[in-house]
């Protein structure tokens, strides 16, 4: 048919790329002690890399993201990437003039190193051998992949969530390989609040006896424990406003059932995003990605860690959403005062939205005129 | 950027003078900057390194999405955080009328600026004076147009006023001018003489003693 040739057409192709590296006897040594290697990071890559190598921006996906941000793997796909709405040519984060790099995270499952790869001596999955890791590992990781890549200096580093940690490690770590950062709905410490979701999401997982202790790869696994822990998370990433506008409480069904089966719409939602989760995400790297945030803390004892003289030639633009409980604006403002002490340039907007922690992703205009115009201005800077 | 967008011509009057009084290369905070004309003017004529505070989640959109440094928030907060003489200048246009505890406020500007440019509506300006000797009304002009209910300005300041305020709480005026504007304030000239009676609004530089 003419029109699906046409509509294949438009799609934009993008393909998913390896890079190994901590090969035996260089492994990385991990922030516990420990020792892993050979890491792989699965990553994708959009636009051109100019010839002074200073157009390249990384961004960093949230806890179950993947590198697929934008485009189509294959022509049959029929959902582009998480962050199509906001990155590819033309839109805000413009691929015509910025070349963009995304990488799965270590410890996740989609590609790079995780819990359920397999063991380099015994070559079954890692299981709990796994090390833990932190959201420091996987900034040291990409920082690998981005030597590889040949760039000295990114011109922007940007993420949401889990993302705008790995965002704030990158300043603190690698100041002078940053010239500007956009951390987006995110904190510089995780909150009680989130520490105990996240806590009821494991529990949730560990409590299921098909988890066997992490051992489970060749069976179904803890599928009920997982689409329960993504509930929790999908409660979190919306709110009350958004709730009611989704759901209220409208039915499922025409009338009640009164049993345990879903009666209402917010049910069969939690229900279908857990059964979707289940379908593409490993329990193991939801246990250790939770704990890696849990363990977020940039201002643990007396200092901040982003107090730094290096943070001060680094340009912020930190975005908050008012509806956003799981990373309230205050959290947000907080890394802004940090930031202010230090001398740094930075900006701070508080977008009106209902959509809860999620708003970051949904296609919202004031959050692309922010991001575009601040890209503009830090490229026209640094060219 | 255009330069219809940074032009002197279009900007409010006294953000002209106080635009004129501006080192190049300074670095600049602008509390209540509003759409952030003088930031670009600054910015773009002047390759002042500047800084933005304003309360209003559109208008700090505005100025980021061309190209400023802009905070969201209420900027009596905000301005604790910055260490001292982090700015050379620091811009208060318009708001001193609004502000609940001027004192503190103007000492912590001091403190965070080497220098704080300050402008405000001239409550003695002759209208003012006129509405209430002969109409027994609070004055209601271009540059106050605001009735008592509706007012967002909680203090009344004159030049004369304010003169005795800084004397009284040891801050010294290093330049000052009063301006008579019209045109909706985009226009206006200087007034020399009788400047508590001639003048809309009174701008002056200030430093610590």
């Amino acid at each position: 048919m003419v029109t699906s040739t046409d509509n294949n057409k438009r799609k934009t192709l993008v393909e998913r790329q390896y890079y190994t590296f901590a090969h035996p006897p260089d492994e990385m040594v991990l922030d516990c002690g420990e020792k892993l290697g050979p890491i792989t990071l699965a990553y994708e890559t959009w636009g051109t890399l100019n010839a002074q190598k200073n157009n390249a921006i990384l961004i960093h996906h949230a806890f179950s993201g993947d590198s697929h941000v934008a485009g189509y793997l294959k022509e049959e796909d029929e959902r582009p990437g998480w962050w199509d709405n906001m990155v590819g040519p033309d839109k805000p984060i413009d691929t015509n003039k910025y070349f963009v790099i995304c990488s799965n995270i270590l410890g996740s499952c989609v590609g790079s190193t995780g819990p359920s790869s397999p063991h380099p001596v015994t070559g079954k999955p890692y299981g709990l051998s796994f090390p833990m890791v932190t959201i420091k590992d996987m900034v040291r990781a990409q920082k690998e992949l981005i030597d590889h890549l040949g760039i000295k200096k990114l011109l922007s580093v940007i993420g949401g969530s889990v993302g705008g940690m790995q965002v704030l490690r990158w300043c603190v770590e690698y100041p002078e390989m940053v010239h500007s950062a956009i951390p987006l709905a995110t904190t510089l410490r995780h909150s009680a609040q989130a520490i105990a979701f996240n806590e009821v999401a494991r529990q949730a997982i560990m409590a299921d006896p098909d988890w066997n202790q992490g051992d489970y790869y060749n069976g179904s696994g803890p599928t009920h424990g997982l689409a329960v822990a993504r509930m929790i998370g999908h409660v979190t990433y919306l709110s009350d406003d958004a709730m009611r506008e989704k759901f209220g409480r409208r039915l499922y069904r025409d009338t009640l059932s009164f049993g345990f089966d879903s009666d209402f719409q917010v049910e069969s939602y939690l229900h279908h995003q857990g059964k979707k989760f289940v379908d593409r995400f490993d329990a193991n790297s939801l246990l250790y990605i939770t704990k890696a945030a849990d363990y977020f803390d940039l201002a643990r004892g007396d200092g901040s860690m982003l107090v730094n003289e290096g943070l001060a030639n680094v340009t912020f633009l930190v975005v908050s959403f008012s509806s956003d409980w799981l990373y309230p604006t205050y959290q947000s403002k907080a890394l802004v005062s940090v930031l202010k002490k230090n001398g740094s340039d930075v900006s701070f907007c508080e977008v009106e939205a209902q959509g809860g922690h999620d708003a970051f992703l949904l296609p919202n205009e004031r959050l692309n005129g922010l991001i575009n115009g601040f890209l503009d201005r830090v490229y026209d800077e640094q060219c | 950027m255009n330069n219809a967008d940074t032009s002197c011509a279009t900007m409010r009057f006294d953000l002209q003078v106080i635009a004129s009084w501006i080192a190049p290369g300074s670095r600049v905070l602008d509390l209540g900057c509003a759409n952030g004309d003088l930031l670009a003017y600054l910015k773009e004529h002047r390759k002042v390194k500047g800084t933005g505070i304003d309360f209003s989640e559109e208008k700090v959109a505005h100025c980021i999405e061309r190209g400023l440094t802009v905070l969201q928030g209420d900027f009596r907060e905000e301005v604790g955080d910055y260490p001292k003489n982090r700015f050379d200048v620091v811009v208060l246009s318009q708001t001193l009328q609004q502000i609940r505890d001027p004192r503190e406020l103007l000492l912590d500007l001091l403190r965070i600026g080497k220098r704080v440019i300050v402008s405000f509506p001239n409550f003695a300006h002759w209208s003012c004076r006129l509405q209430v000797l002969f109409f027994g009304t609070a004055p209601v002009t271009d540059q106050l147009p605001y009735d008592w209910y509706n007012t967002p300005n909680i203090r009344v300041i004159s030049i004369r006023d304010f003169h005795r305020f800084l004397h009284m709480i040891g801050v010294r005026v290093v330049k000052e001018v009063a301006i008579n504007t019209h045109h909706h304030d985009c226009k206006g000239n200087t007034v020399r003489y009788f400047k508590n009676f001639r003048a809309t609004y009174g701008i002056m530089m200030l430093e610590r003693v």
